[in-house]
């Protein structure tokens, strides 16, 4: 296969462009933090001066180490439970003998296309009459059961295609159910289960409709919940509200460049699999 | 293993044996096999208590709250169909629903076409800086919150934004405006956010499925004389169908269940213009305090996006199996 030289070039070009749309909303972002507070500045245009205090000034106006605080408890509260029950369920699912097997199957499988917005309304009630409103809990919990269905589904897929030998050769070393599980099948299932990890973190990261109906207070919300709040809070300064936003993405982008391997291998596997 | 266990019952059981014998043992296999389930059960069972606590039970709930009418904090009262029969013919309705699939053009078709060709492009630098380079950035939009994408782009068509001082410096002064405040525009550039947003998990769905393609096909078709939209058409698409469908279910339910960022760039206006489903449920609970019909409305998205996504997701498996 050998492309020709003019149809590579053309393709340079395209990628080139393609790349530079894409990056100017990160650009016009950055160049604006940089300007005086309390100014309209122009598009992209470069300040006379850079104010790079806008980044300690935006962290301390937002209260963004309580933020910040907020969002890690929330993603400690979400990730590991979610990792752990999911990881149990799919491995039932795909590997043991359950009862009703199909029948769970399909009423995970429903809960994949389901849109938030579907149970907000009763969930408001419910995180209410449990007294959990305003409090880390209503976002924590409401998001492990929403995570529950594309977990399980996840995990069961990874664990019905593990060798069923495996499985056997234990049993005949005496081993329980429960061993088999902790001693042969989570070790070997890291990589499926770091890249839910990934998933998940990313997500309670960037979840935004919990957090603006079942928290009141930005400084117990997600991130994004509270930089939607700082929108509200900041919305006319325009050169504070843009070092907050990036202060705020920063995080996610570093972690997804970290781990963009597992990231995207974990995302396609998701999407072709759910 | 139960499986084998099963296939061995009933080959053993004797012809000879009395219908009570054959009815008690039956029982007694049933039962022993659903001993033999509970630990999976069991297993099963946490995953299962979150989901059915916090996504099942106010499913229901939401579908129950449907046939009342309810401020949030008095008495409801049964009022059977009737917030369904508002859905259909109350326009303040209705238009939220065709903003939502008018979106679909610009969330999933958009996106979906950009993807596909970025990602025919990018395939052909293999594994060189540059494509590595292109698909990183490409896709970074998918990865940070849909929150800050509408901070970003609120800055960007903003009436002293980038895009009109792009406009202003080729000339179209004319055409600058406040795109997301204007009636004609609003709609368009919101749209203009999701394909942002969508096309870098469209181009990593198709450069997925266009690595598994034989070399070799490629051969043949250049063989054969075949140009580059030639070899496109007929060698790149017909492999990458299963991933396309993918593609579209994705962004199909992104379009019809987006808040975030119409609720950061525009909250629905200006007028009605920009209101999508989640975001009218929000306002009818939140704000009028019009429960049951926020959750009917709630009940016309979740079956909407199903009904939508079952045909597309059939589309995908038989055309794989095929």
């Amino acid at each position: 296969m050998s492309p020709s030289k003019r149809e590579l070039l053309l393709g340079r070009a395209i990628l080139i462009f393609v790349m530079l749309i894409t990056l100017v909303p990160f650009v016009t972002l950055f160049v604006t933090a940089l300007h005086p507070p309390g100014t309209y500045p122009d598009g992209i245009s470069l300040p006379e001066e850079y104010h790079w205090d806008n980044f300690i000034l935006a962290f301390e106006s937002a209260n963004m180490s309580t933020m910040l605080t907020s969002s890690l408890l929330i993603e400690l509260g979400v990730v590991p439970i979610s990792l752990l029950v999911a990881t149990l369920a799919g491995f039932a699912l795909g590997h043991l003998q359950v009862p009703f097997r199909r029948t769970l199957f399909v009423v995970f499988i429903l809960g994949l296309t389901l849109p938030f917005e579907g149970i907000i309304v009763p969930l408001y009630y419910q995180i209410r009459d449990y007294g959990f409103l305003n409090t880390q809990l209503a976002i924590i919990l409401p998001l492990i059961g929403l995570f529950m269905p594309f977990a399980v589904m996840w995990m069961r897929a990874h664990f019905v295609n593990m060798p069923h030998d495996l499985t056997e050769a234990a049993k005949v070393d005496g081993a329980s159910t429960w061993q088999l599980f902790w001693r042969v099948h989570v070790p070997l299932s890291r990589p499926a289960i770091a890249s839910l990890a990934i998933l998940l973190f990313l997500w309670t990261w960037n979840q935004f409709l919990l957090a603006i109906v079942l928290v009141d207070d930005p400084t117990k919300r997600t991130m994004a919940g509270a930089l939607g709040a700082f929108q509200g809070q900041w919305g006319t300064d325009i050169p504070l509200l843009c070092a907050g936003s990036l202060l705020i993405l920063t995080p996610v982008l570093v972690v997804f460049l970290v781990f963009q391997r597992q990231f995207v291998a974990a995302l396609l596997q998701g999407a072709v699999k759910g | 293993m139960a499986s084998t266990w099963r296939t061995s019952t009933g080959t053993t059981v004797p012809a000879e044996e009395s219908s009570g014998d054959i009815r008690s043992r039956r029982r007694a296999d049933r039962a022993r096999r659903l001993r033999a389930g509970l630990p999976g059960l069991a297993l099963v069972a946490p995953a299962l208590f979150f989901y059915a606590v916090f996504v099942l039970r106010p499913l229901a709930a939401t579908v129950q709250y449907s046939f009342y009418e309810w401020d949030g904090i008095g008495p409801s009262t049964w009022v059977g169909v009737d917030n369904y029969v508002r859905l259909f013919t109350d326009p303040e309705l209705i238009g939220p629903i065709v903003n939502a699939f008018q979106l679909i053009l610009y969330f999933s078709i958009i996106p979906v076409i950009f993807g596909v060709i970025s990602a025919a492009i990018i395939r052909k630098f293999g594994s060189s800086k540059l494509a590595l380079a292109s698909r990183t950035v490409l896709f970074l939009p998918q990865v940070i919150p849909l929150v800050a994408a509408g901070i970003m782009w609120t800055w960007i068509m903003a009436t002293n934004g980038v895009l009109n001082q792009g406009l202003a410096l080729v000339g179209l002064d004319g055409v600058t405006r406040a795109w997301l405040g204007d009636f004609d525009t609003a709609l368009p550039a919101v749209g203009v956010i999701g394909a942002w947003v969508n096309v870098g998990l469209c181009m990593l769905l198709m450069l997925a499925g266009m690595t598994k393609i034989d070399p070799a096909l490629y051969e043949a078709a250049r063989l054969d004389g075949a140009g580059a939209i030639r070899e496109f058409v007929s060698v790149t698409l017909p492999a990458v169908r299963q991933e396309l469908g993918v593609a579209i279910i994705i962004t199909v339910i992104s379009a019809l269940r987006s808040f975030d960022i119409i609720f950061i760039s525009t909250q629905g206006g200006p007028g009605n213009s920009t209101l999508v489903p989640g975001l009218e449920i929000y306002y009818l609970a939140f704000f009028s305090r019009e429960i049951g019909q926020a959750s009917a409305l709630a009940v016309a998205l979740t079956a909407l996006v199903l009904i939508v996504v079952l045909p597309l997701n059939r589309l995908t498996r038989t055309e794989s199996t095929s």
